[in-house]
């Protein structure tokens, strides 16, 4: 639901936007009364919820907003900032038809005006990197003076890009056999977050004799406690809490599914975090077990939680349930479960959670999960008491697949 | 409400007469992979890299294994991209010349992970011959019309955000009247569900057996268009529903496969269980009836085609198996080189079946044999199903559509 104040400040951000884009040009009437329509179009696209809310009145807004001309592109851009995931895909639609239209037609991008968008930090990425593929259209020469600076911006599209050049310049000094390669590799690793970039520059590293601390690149958890096995027979262990859901008392035994059940100490050398339950408690089906870490920060922040299971899974921060996905064996892709959190300065909890299943087959009897803190750009967010990373993790040579 | 059923049903109707020519849905108008038109037998590159009655070739965005529709003289192709898979293409390309009439992306709001074979754009869009349903494997769904215009948004993901399946989802969407069907089957949030096509709220939604699946909605005609049922094929059972309502109208509770669709034509139904079985359902009854079951004509994973009497599986060894419609006994069989994911289609007397490689093969179909009568490179691998309208057969490769049709 679009409030009234949401609205009017639309409006006004609408003729604000105006008057700066129209560089000292005297306004008409007609312009700014279009702005304002501009605006109540957009907030009418960004009313969407779930469910189809909202898509009749979005459908009438959408027809007429993509009848605006292009200078309305850097408002709708700035629709996005703050749109949820549905309502940027109507607001993204009326970009693209009305940038494709103008170009049709042999009508210009306001391309100043899309450089400028793409290059405030303060949009939405996504807006952001928008604005960048249609500047691309109207401005060929955009791509090369702007991408090279974008090693740490906070799109990981613009950064994955920025470290594709870097990788290809860095591939030119090795062939021509100069040190200075490792350096540029160096700075390239400094702003990859995708998981092949960081794997292929690990390796070039390694090449020059360099290791690479991965778990401390990407902010995996490598120290828990683990606890297990308690039932989880037909997969009813879902919702029942067992002790560790109420209490972590590091010295107390539980009863188990198979007799009492104490608290280990476990760390793992895997240098995507992984932590094998079947290794680390016991191989079993049926069965539920949990984690749990302290994580130290350095100052109260919101944080993302991403997860990588083909097990059941629930994951609390200081006490709050932020994940919880009951499906088995359907996958583990890295970063396969985002859930968003908030750190308080100093200690924090984590407490994970992982059931596994009764299947018989092959395939289906990894008890397993990893688990990274990190920022909204998978930039790894690292407790204040990390322990060093262990040497067979960090220069593990094995090209382990983080699926 | 039976007013706009009516209208619905009419509309319909006229797309039937006079948008025949057409190819609406995975494995075309009646899901059924067949159509009458006369296509050559020489296509894609012969031995020589020549290339054989190929009209034109459009570069498409991304990746994908979704099938082309071919509606209102466009053909309609889904494709995704991103390192996260996470770009929704939905592509128009001018059937005519092979120019991108237009182009829409969306971000998707769902899981975009999914197995290396498949892709987030593995469902085919649907039709109902005035707008485009575009649904991704995040469970994404977007309804444009001809011109490319947005008309509603749906993220069923993040409707129902266990709605997901990390190997990734492949039911295609299927409209019916006014009303298109969606089957999100996984092991979380698993539901079929109808939409209103014109603004996309729910109608009907029922869950359905939390287990993945891939199968995808397919039609049951019956006596007027009002009286068609859409099947729904989950791994313990085959369901037929009133597409508006979403009311069950029968259930087939066995174990069926979870890849392969099922096939109808008239009153008979060919599903993927215990080999193949055909069912028989008579309007009015409480529950279809089982003709025969044979194993020896199970499919791996394409789909099964019946036609004239015969009905077509491709077997996990890439053997094509022809079997008699009305008893199950196997006709004949003929070697072909596989695998395939693509479900062959049938165009007048030939079957056109395209390997996971890339390579066509198109067999004569006879009463008592088949005969491989020519073969096709294509170059690029192929995992979707192609479309057949106004004589020229779509090919979905890898990077490419193809536009296939005598000069």
């Amino acid at each position: 639901m679009r409030s009234i104040d949401q609205t009017s400040r639309l409006r006004s951000f609408a003729l604000g936007f105006v008057s700066a884009a129209s560089y000292g040009v005297l306004l008409s009437t007609g312009t700014t009364a279009r702005a304002a329509n501009v605006a109540d179009q957009v907030a009418a696209l960004k009313a969407v919820g779930p469910e189809g809310a909202g898509n009749t009145k979005a459908k009438e807004a959408w027809q007429q907003l993509s009848q605006a001309n292009a200078q309305a592109l850097p408002l709708i851009l700035a629709g996005l900032d703050d749109a949820n995931p549905l309502a940027a895909n109507w607001l993204r639609a009326s970009v693209d038809t009305i940038a494709e239209r103008e170009l049709r037609k042999g009508a210009k991008l306001p391309a100043a005006e899309l450089e400028k968008f793409t290059l405030d930090t303060k949009h939405e990425p996504r807006a952001r990197r928008l604005a960048f593929e249609w500047l691309c259209r109207a401005d060929q020469t955009a791509a090369d003076r702007l991408i090279p600076k974008m090693l740490n911006d906070p799109s990981v599209e613009f950064r994955r890009d920025a470290v594709a050049r870097l990788l290809i310049e860095a591939e030119q000094l090795d062939s021509d056999k100069k040190p200075e390669a490792a350096d540029v590799y160096r700075r390239a690793l400094g702003g990859a977050r995708d998981l092949d970039q960081v794997q292929e520059i690990v390796k070039k590293l390694e090449g020059h004799g360099q290791t690479v601390d991965v778990p401390s690149h990407f902010g995996y958890l490598m120290e828990w406690k683990l606890i297990g096995p308690f039932d989880n027979t037909g997969e009813a262990g879902f919702d029942v809490v067992s002790p560790p859901e109420t209490e972590l008392k590091f010295t107390a035994e539980y009863p188990g599914k198979s007799g009492p059940v104490k608290w280990i100490d476990h760390a793992t050398d895997d240098i995507y975090g992984k932590v094998d339950l079947n290794k680390a408690i016991t191989k079993a089906n049926g069965v539920t077990a949990y984690a749990t870490t302290e994580f130290t920060a350095a100052e109260a922040r919101p944080i993302e939680l991403r997860m990588a299971t083909v097990d059941a899974i629930k994951v609390w921060l200081n006490g709050e349930l932020i994940s919880a996905n009951n499906v088995y064996h359907a996958g583990d892709k890295m970063d396969q479960y985002i859930a968003h959190g908030h750190l308080k300065q100093g200690k924090n909890v984590i407490l994970v959670k992982i059931l596994q299943n009764e299947q018989k087959e092959e395939w289906a009897q990894d008890w397993e999960f990893k688990l990274r803190v990190c920022d909204a750009t998978g930039t790894a967010v690292l407790s204040k008491n990390r322990p060093a990373t262990k040497p067979k993790a960090a220069a593990d040579k094995k090209d382990q697949a983080a699926k | 409400m039976q007013r706009l059923l009516l209208k619905s049903t009419l509309f319909v109707a006229a797309c039937t007469l006079f948008c025949g020519a057409d190819w609406l849905h995975f494995r075309g108008s009646d899901n059924r992979s067949v159509a009458t038109d006369a296509l050559p037998v020489a296509i894609a590159k012969d031995e020589s890299g020549n290339d054989q009655n190929v009209a034109w070739k459009a570069a498409l965005p991304g990746r994908g294994v979704s099938s082309p529709i071919v509606v209102g003289g466009k053909a309609i192709v889904t494709s995704t991209s991103g390192y996260n898979q996470d770009r929704l293409h939905v592509v128009a390309v001018d059937a005519k010349t092979g120019e991108t009439a237009w182009e829409r992306q969306f971000w998707a709001t769902g899981r975009t992970a999914c197995h290396p074979t498949s892709s987030v754009a593995a469902p085919s869009p649907s039709s109902d011959g005035k707008h485009i349903f575009a649904f991704f494997s995040s469970n994404d769904l977007a309804c444009l019309d001809l011109d490319g215009n947005l008309l509603w948004y749906r993220g069923l993901t993040h409707d129902f955000p266990t709605a997901a399946n990390d190997v990734g989802m492949s039911a295609s969407p299927l409209v019916m009247g006014d009303t298109v069907i969606v089957q999100v089957e996984n092991k979380g949030n698993s539901f079929a569900a109808g939409l209103d096509t014109k603004t996309g709220e729910t109608r009907w939604r029922q869950q359905r057996k939390a287990d993945m699946n891939w199968t995808s909605p397919a039609v049951l005609r019956g006596k007027t268009r009002a009286d068609d049922l859409v099947l729904l094929q989950s791994s313990d059972r085959l369901s037929a529903h009133n597409p508006h309502t979403g009311e069950q109208v029968w259930s087939y509770e066995v174990g069926c496969s979870s890849i392969p669709s099922p096939v109808a034509e008239d009153d008979k139904i060919y599903v993927v269980s215990k080999g193949l079985t055909a069912l028989r359902y008579q309007p009015d009854a409480k529950a279809a009836e089982v003709l025969w079951s044979e194993n020896a004509l199970g499919p791996s994973n394409a789909s099964p085609i019946v036609h004239q009497g015969r009905v077509y599986t491709l077997n996990g060894s890439g053997v094509l198996l022809c079997g008699d419609a009305a008893t199950g006994e196997v006709k004949w069989k003929l070697r072909l080189k596989g695998p395939y994911w693509a479900t062959p289609v049938v165009a007048g007397n030939h079957l056109y079946a395209f390997n996971q490689a890339g390579l066509a093969q198109v067999v004569r179909l006879g009463d008592k044999e088949g005969e491989l009568i020519a073969t096709g490179n294509f170059g690029e691998p192929i995992f979707g199903t192609p479309a057949i309208a106004d004589g020229a057969l779509y090919v979905r490769t890898d990077g490419q559509l193809w536009k296939i049709a005598a000069p």
